[in-house]
């Protein structure tokens, strides 16, 4: 372990204390006078034209003051997908539109004195739908009779296949070596289809947004968001506003996990304040954040693989279709994901076809998600796997050691698969699996657990499984991030970042890298992040990008600024520069000890002699994207009599580089384990015939609550990425691939019964048990 | 209608409709700590202490607490003088996103009050009616203990 003075320290969260006491704003908490309040209506249909509206009885209504619908608001095609330019999502959505697509797209805005006469006047909108033929089943929606879903003028702005008509959103076909070759060969093939379903990012703040007019004219948005450069763009784009006119404020955000990497709410306070130049604002209710924002796409994986009878797999074919829903945003790239982010863990297979297709449904729409495709793969792979090594005989662990990629190797898969177009080729650079492996193993009691069925008590028994995944660390070659920083009299300094600090804690540990390099307390480092008048660019808070890009920004910025004091220093010490060294604030001569504190040089550089602002900006662009690699273990335990699966303890092993603040670290991690563990059990969008979500809210949407908690723990492996700051990978979103596969495992090994779909009711599990017994 | 509202110690008068729930009154009086999750009961990031007693202040209607006590996050402590239980989630990383956390922080304290030495299983128990979405808890529960056992050497 390399020696650290703020890195690898748990540092307290520098908005910890805000947030506790609840003195941090979000952005419901801004006052803004005079606002007026927005209401949506939403579509009944889950497939619909509308044949006529008639607002006049609403518009009639004492405090209403517009009534936005597709009749009267711009009708540029764009995509909500928070991306980079040029976005690799398709132009299929309007702000408002003629045609509504799922139960829950927008009809009309309601705009108003109050949030109360908003909805109450929303009830007297009539409108005509010409109601048409719903596609609920992904199977059937490139059917030849099925009916067209997106906009006819729906296209891509970058090369990519992309057929509306055909209601496919994204397709790829990949391939490396001889597959026929491959299965050939195989002593024996494994063939299975595996389905996850839908799923709600939950976040506790609802979307929200509000806009208003500055002193000198000018837009200024402040919204739920984790992408507000991107949001920026794609406002002045739809609206028609210069840029220049805009600002995007990201406040305290009550989560995102994807699902606020969106432009949804933004255009139309934006809209609405800039039409009436008065403020305006909405805030989603929980119903509405289920049915209207954004969801997990669900998958259909058929996963072939081709073995010899020493283990060695001689072919992989991953054939996948996405339901996207309703619109396509995020739909090429979560479609790249699931190849991209998976099958280089399988490096050494000789043959591989990567066949997948996204599809529109008139479902609600997928967008980004936490594990973005990596989850459904390895929900595959990693059962795929446990059925191979039975069959083979040998301990899944064992088997994981001997097929999974290595420091120093690569996968023809990095280079085949990008971002919505070609890959990057890159070596793993830091690679600690087996260790990850064998801690996580010790920490759940492997050995005198697995395959021993132990029965608790009668009918309640129990068994392990495991699973293992990687992620990324940012996108390479694309996403951008920037920071400044400038010092300040007291020798303390501003940090500037357009990262953005959604509840991870990023301000913290970006600060913790900046004062690493400056060998002063993090606390000398005060964050402003996210404003996109005031501080530099950031792609965004997505794609596990933050700690390995924003941070390798701050740390160039701060290699800046440390030879800036540097210089200084020399100028009072009267020494080179290469004499110097930094420590505890001061600049410290190395052989006299004589020393000048980080405020003398501030104050000189400030006021006295060749006086300058200390400041510097800096760029970093990640030319790879190492992954983070991670081991999860599950014990759980099945009631034969009820179907009933309680998960009794769940382990991660994670290798993410140096951690830059474990105790952030370990909260990622845990985060994303109760969040695939209760996807895997508990979660489930239940539609009705009509395509209506019914179980809208979190009584009967369940996530878990305290006393549900299994037994979590977390291990951090002793890892070091040469290229990342400080040794730093990302660790936001690898957690949470591996719960699902892990309890699915464990549940084979309880009682012997395999589930390929999501989730795992005790309903599907009794009838499971009940097929087995028949 | 108005009515008398008594919020962390002190009196306010304010006007509200009487359809107005009490979390409505609190937001839109200044009081933003209270935060609004759901609406209907489910997640507990309204949470408020009234006559001592947890509420969701979503599910009260505000004509209802007129003249009794009412408690936020704010009324335990503010930034530069925080509640032990406060101090407590933010050391130990109980505070990620911190949407929830008011409401966490009231039902510990509502806990803490009633039994100064709680079990993990009692802590759990406590905090059934709070959702959080980043920390898996793990962390909640650490900053409940580690409050209680500061809230215990204080009193000693």
């Amino acid at each position: 372990m390399k020696k650290f003075k703020n890195v690898g320290k748990p540092v307290k969260k520098f908005d910890g204390v805000s947030l506790a006491v609840g003195a941090a704003k979000f952005t419901d908490d801004f006052e803004l006078k005079d606002a007026l309040h927005l209401s949506i209506l939403y579509s009944p249909y889950a497939h619909a034209e509308i044949e006529d509206i008639d607002v006049s009885e609403a518009l009639a209504v004492d405090g209403v003051v517009d009534v936005l619908t597709y009749q009267n608001v711009p009708q540029k095609l764009f995509t909500t997908a928070g991306q980079g330019y040029p976005e690799p999502s398709p132009y299929d959505s309007r702000i408002l539109d003629r045609k509504v697509r799922f139960v829950g797209d927008r009809v009309a805005v309601v705009v108003a004195e109050s949030k109360r006469i908003a909805e109450e006047a929303k009830k007297k909108i009539k409108v005509k739908y010409r109601v048409l033929e719903p596609i609920f089943d992904p199977e059937r929606a490139m059917d030849d009779d099925a009916p067209m879903i997106p906009d006819p003028e729906a296209h891509m702005i970058i090369p990519a296949k992309y057929d509306p008509k055909r209601n496919l959103a994204a397709e790829l076909d990949i391939s490396y070596g001889d597959l026929e070759a491959g299965f050939e060969e195989a002593d024996f093939i494994e063939e299975h289809t595996y389905r996850t379903h839908y799923g709600a990012h939950a976040m506790l703040e609802p979307h929200a947004a509000a806009a208003y007019i500055d002193e000198m004219g000018r837009l200024v948005v402040i919204s739920t968001t984790q992408v507000p450069f991107h949001t920026r763009r794609i406002l002045s784009m739809v609206l028609d506003i210069p840029l220049r006119k805009i600002r995007v404020i990201k406040p305290h955000l009550g989560g995102g996990f994807g699902g606020k990497q969106e432009i949804i709410l933004e255009p139309l306070v934006a809209l609405v304040t800039w039409r009436h130049q008065r403020p305006s604002k909405i805030v989603l209710s929980r119903e509405e954040v289920f049915v209207s924002t954004r969801v997990r796409r669900s998958a259909r994986l058929r996963l072939k693989t081709g073995v010899k009878k020493d283990g060695t797999i001689t072919a992989l074919e991953m054939d996948v279709l996405l339901n996207g829903g309703a619109y396509g945003t995020h739909g090429l790239t979560v479609l790249s994901n699931v190849g991209s982010k998976s099958l280089p863990m399988l490096n050494k297979v000789p043959a591989m076809r990567f066949f997948a297709r996204s599809v529109y449904t008139n479902l609600p729409v997928a967008g980004a998600y936490r594990g973005y495709g990596a989850t459904q793969a390895y929900f595959a792979i990693n059962q795929q796997i446990d059925m191979i090594a039975r069959k083979l005989g040998i301990d899944v662990l064992d088997y994981w050691k001997r097929i999974h990629i290595r420091e120093g190797e690569t996968s023809k898969i990095f280079e085949l698969i990008g971002e919505g177009r070609e890959g990057t080729p890159q070596l793993i650079t830091s690679e600690h699996l087996d260790e990850a492996i064998d801690l996580g193993a010790k920490e759940i009691g492997w050995y005198d657990k697995r395959g021993k069925r132990i029965e608790v008590e009668k009918d309640k028994v129990r068994g392990v499984g495991m699973a293992v995944a990687m992620q990324g660390s940012g996108i390479p070659l694309i996403d951008m991030a920037a920071a400044r920083m400038k010092m300040n009299d007291d020798g303390s300094f501003n940090l500037y970042v357009g990262a953005t600090d959604i509840g991870t804690g990023s301000d913290t540990i970006l600060a913790q890298i900046a004062a690493e390099v400056l060998q002063i307390p993090a606390e000398m480092i005060i964050v402003h992040s996210s404003d996109t008048d005031f501080t530099p660019f950031d792609t965004g808070a997505y794609a596990s990008s933050t700690t390995y890009v924003s941070g390798g920004a701050v740390k160039k910025t701060a290699e800046k600024i440390k030879e800036q004091v540097l210089k200084v220093a020399s100028e009072i010490l009267d020494a080179p520069v290469d004499s110097l060294f930094l420590e505890d604030g001061k600049v410290i001569h190395r052989d006299t000890g004589r020393s000048v504190t980080f405020s003398e040089i501030a104050l000189r550089s400030l006021y006295m002699e060749n006086q300058f602002q200390i400041e510097a900006t800096e760029s970093y662009v990640g030319e790879i994207s190492p992954p983070p690699f991670i081991a999860q273990f599950a014990e759980v335990e099945v009631d034969r009599r009820t179907g009933f699966v309680r998960v009794i303890k769940f382990v991660s092993a994670v290798d993410c580089g140096q951690p830059i603040n474990p105790r952030l670290v370990e909260g990622q991690v845990e985060g994303a384990v109760m969040n695939g563990i209760t996807w895997a059990l508990t979660e489930r969008y239940i539609f009705n015939q009509q395509g209506r979500m019914v179980n809208n809210n979190f009584g009967e949407y369940k996530i878990f609550t305290p006393p549900d908690m299994p037994e979590i723990v977390t291990i951090i492996v002793d890892s070091y990425e040469e290229t990342g700051p400080f040794g730093a990978k990302s660790v936001a979103e690898v957690g949470i691939n591996g719960p699902a596969p892990a309890i699915a495992n464990a549940i084979y090994d309880a009682v012997g019964v395999r589930l390929f779909d999501l989730p795992f009711t005790p309903e599907k599990v009794y009838n499971a048990l009940k097929a087995t017994k028949n | 209608m108005t009515g008398k509202f008594r919020i962390n110690g002190r009196e306010y008068s304010i006007e509200f409709d009487p359809r107005d729930t009490l979390l409505t009154v609190l937001r839109e009086n200044g009081f933003t700590e209270v935060k609004e999750g759901c609406s209907e009961g489910t997640c507990g990031a309204c949470a408020v202490l009234l006559d001592g007693k947890v509420v969701n202040s979503c599910m009260v209607f505000a004509a209802t607490a007129i003249g009794k006590e009412i408690i936020t996050s704010k009324g335990l402590g503010d930034q530069n003088n925080p509640h032990p239980i406060q101090e407590a989630f933010a050391e130990v990383g109980a505070v990620q996103c911190g949407f929830c956390t008011p409401g966490f922080v009231i039902s510990t304290f509502y806990l803490l009050q009633r039994n100064p030495d709680p079990t993990e299983d009692e802590i759990k128990k406590a905090l059934d009616g709070n959702l959080c979405r980043c920390t898996g808890y793990v962390k909640i529960i650490e900053g409940v203990k580690l409050a209680a056992e500061r809230m215990k050497n204080e009193k000693v």
